[in-house]
């Protein structure tokens, strides 16, 4: 049978048009700034320069792939929860763990300065108990905190919904076939929930690897990340043909990152949100 | 078992909730602190109605978030229509990879990609800055755009494709065709597509970050600005007074969800 059609594929061409210069186009500006110097002359100097950022790729690949590890083992077990409390209880219990997320970022982040520092909430309880004070702000601990603090949301709301599709009727078969819990975890409900353990993942490296705001905030300026350099870049020091290729090798990065996060979900392999 | 499971979850909402609540109490502060509490009072939130920047901040906000998510649904709506009609499976998959790169790419990229195409056709018009108003504009539109899509897309492909012809048989033009029957279907993907735009335009700090100019601030920019000094309590007040707002509009929403759901359950 010949597939209805329910509008003439032409009235997408303001979008495709908008798209391509808006979304092609800087990404072409992005290579050609990388490969230009501030007088528009080619040249691989920026390219060469990125040899004394290696060590921050590695310490933000570090932090992120630390706070994603830390955010799936949390979440995980909650979404589990989640899904054997009550239908009405659930409902509430996403309402409120996205609820913060409707906070700004940026005050979410500077309010965890009140309660990390060295005069905070937390040492300021430490010292009436005579322990203390102990440096919890300005570390990478802290920066690292940050990051779970403000992407754990986006680890547990495709992991629950993933989960709570779970066909119950199949951990019934699996116990009726002799598995105990803890063989129906891993071979029944791991299994199946991967797709959303796989795209909670992206969505927690993705932000935490480019952040610049909260390793600024909470790691006081010892502890940059490779946003904050690019930041610096654009914002302060205007070099933007060096901001431009550091941007480059960060935007490589992470299409590798997430293709290879993609062949793991052989699934539709659709972004859950 | 069961009480370890909901200490558990207990333990994860204080943890979410824990700064959110330092930042209501310290809205309350007598003293401009944002560490010691020095008493009980209500002068920040007098003070932020009378702060010029930060009304004005706010009001940019507002209009950016409605421009943006309007122009992007409008916008996205149509597209999504318009892709799904495409005979060619390459050029549907290449217009949807597309799509997809604001969503895979990191904020910062996003944005720095967009100032540096800006500041680019700044230098050969050869403006002063061509950074402002426009430019975050355009940005956020861009930004909003792929949520749009790929919230209306899945209900298009639910809807049957014989309506519209059906319509057309009967004497409709696919104009009107269009908005009396393929709109209607798909109105709860455009709704949830607007929703979602609105509160990324509202909350976007990044991208407006490095596409913005001197001359317009929104909030998040503005809060930027005062916590690289110091962070007063009037922020603590503002975002209380966001987070109060939110909070009453999904009791709300919920409650009318919850009303309508028992209605249809009973007819």
């Amino acid at each position: 049978m010949k597939k209805a059609s329910i509008g003439n594929p032409f009235i997408s061409s303001p979008y495709v048009v908008w798209s391509a210069i808006f979304i092609i186009v800087p990404l072409l500006m992005v290579a050609y700034y990388s490969f230009t110097d501030a007088n528009g002359n080619f040249t691989f100097s920026n390219i060469a320069a990125l040899a004394n950022y290696k060590e921050i790729f590695l310490t933000s690949i570090g932090y992120a792939a630390v706070a994603t590890l830390i955010s799936l083992l949390i979440a995980y077990p909650l979404a589990y929860f989640m899904t054997k409390t009550k239908l009405s209880t659930q409902g509430t219990l996403m309402m409120l763990v996205m609820l913060p997320m409707w906070m700004n970022f940026l005050i979410r982040t500077y309010s965890w300065i009140t309660i990390l520092a060295n005069t905070g909430l937390i040492n300021t309880f430490l010292g009436k108990l005579g322990i203390g004070p102990l440096q919890l702000i300005n570390t990478p601990a802290a920066v690292i905190l940050g990051m779970i603090y403000n992407y754990l949301p986006y680890m547990i709301l495709p992991i629950y919904s993933v989960m709570s599709k779970l066909d119950n009727s199949l951990l019934e078969a699996a116990g009726d076939l002799g598995s105990n819990a803890l063989s129906k975890l891993s071979r029944v409900i791991l299994p199946l929930s991967m797709p959303g353990v796989i795209s909670g993942i992206t969505m927690v490296f993705v932000p935490s690897v480019s952040t610049f705001y909260i390793s600024q905030k909470l790691g006081g300026g010892k502890n940059m990340l490779i946003g904050d350099v690019i930041e610096m870049q654009f914002q302060s020091s205007y070099n933007y043909n060096l901001g431009a290729a550091l941007s480059l090798v960060l935007m490589v990065l992470i299409l590798i990152c997430v293709a290879v996060m993609n062949r793991f979900a052989d699934d539709d392999g659709g972004v859950i949100i | 078992m069961k009480t370890l499971s909901r200490l558990y979850i207990a333990l994860i909402l204080i943890f979410l909730y824990a700064p959110l609540a330092v930042m209501v109490i310290f809205s309350f502060n007598a003293s401009n602190s944002t560490s010691l509490f020095a008493g009980f009072s209500l002068r920040w939130y007098a003070e932020l109605f009378e702060s010029e920047a930060t009304l004005s901040a706010l009001k940019n906000t507002f209009i950016l978030a409605v421009l943006s998510s309007v122009i992007a649904t409008v916008l996205g709506t149509v597209a999504a229509v318009g892709i799904l009609g495409y005979k060619r499976k390459w050029t549907k998959s290449a217009v949807m990879s597309a799509t997809n790169i604001p969503m895979m790419n990191p904020d910062i990229v996003t944005g720095v990609s967009m100032m540096l195409l800006f500041v680019f056709i700044g230098k050969f018009l050869s403006l002063k800055t061509s950074l402002g108003f426009t430019t975050v504009l355009i940005a956020h539109i861009t930004f909003n755009l792929p949520y749009v899509i790929l919230s209306v897309m899945p209900k298009l492909r639910q809807m049957d494709f014989h309506l519209p012809e059906a319509a057309a048989d009967l004497g409709c033009t696919p104009f009107k065709a269009f908005f009396k029957v393929v709109l209607p279907n798909i109105s709860s993907g455009i709704v949830t597509g607007f929703i979602m735009a609105f509160t990324l335009s509202l909350d976007d700090f990044v991208i407006s970050y490095f596409t913005t100019g001197p001359d317009f601030q929104t909030l998040p920019i503005l809060i930027y600005t005062m916590t690289k000094k110091r962070v007063t309590p009037d922020m603590y007040a503002l975002s209380s007074l966001i987070f109060l707002s939110v909070l009453v509009l999904l009791i709300l929403f919920n409650v009318s969800q919850s009303k309508s759901n028992k209605r249809s359950h009973k007819n």
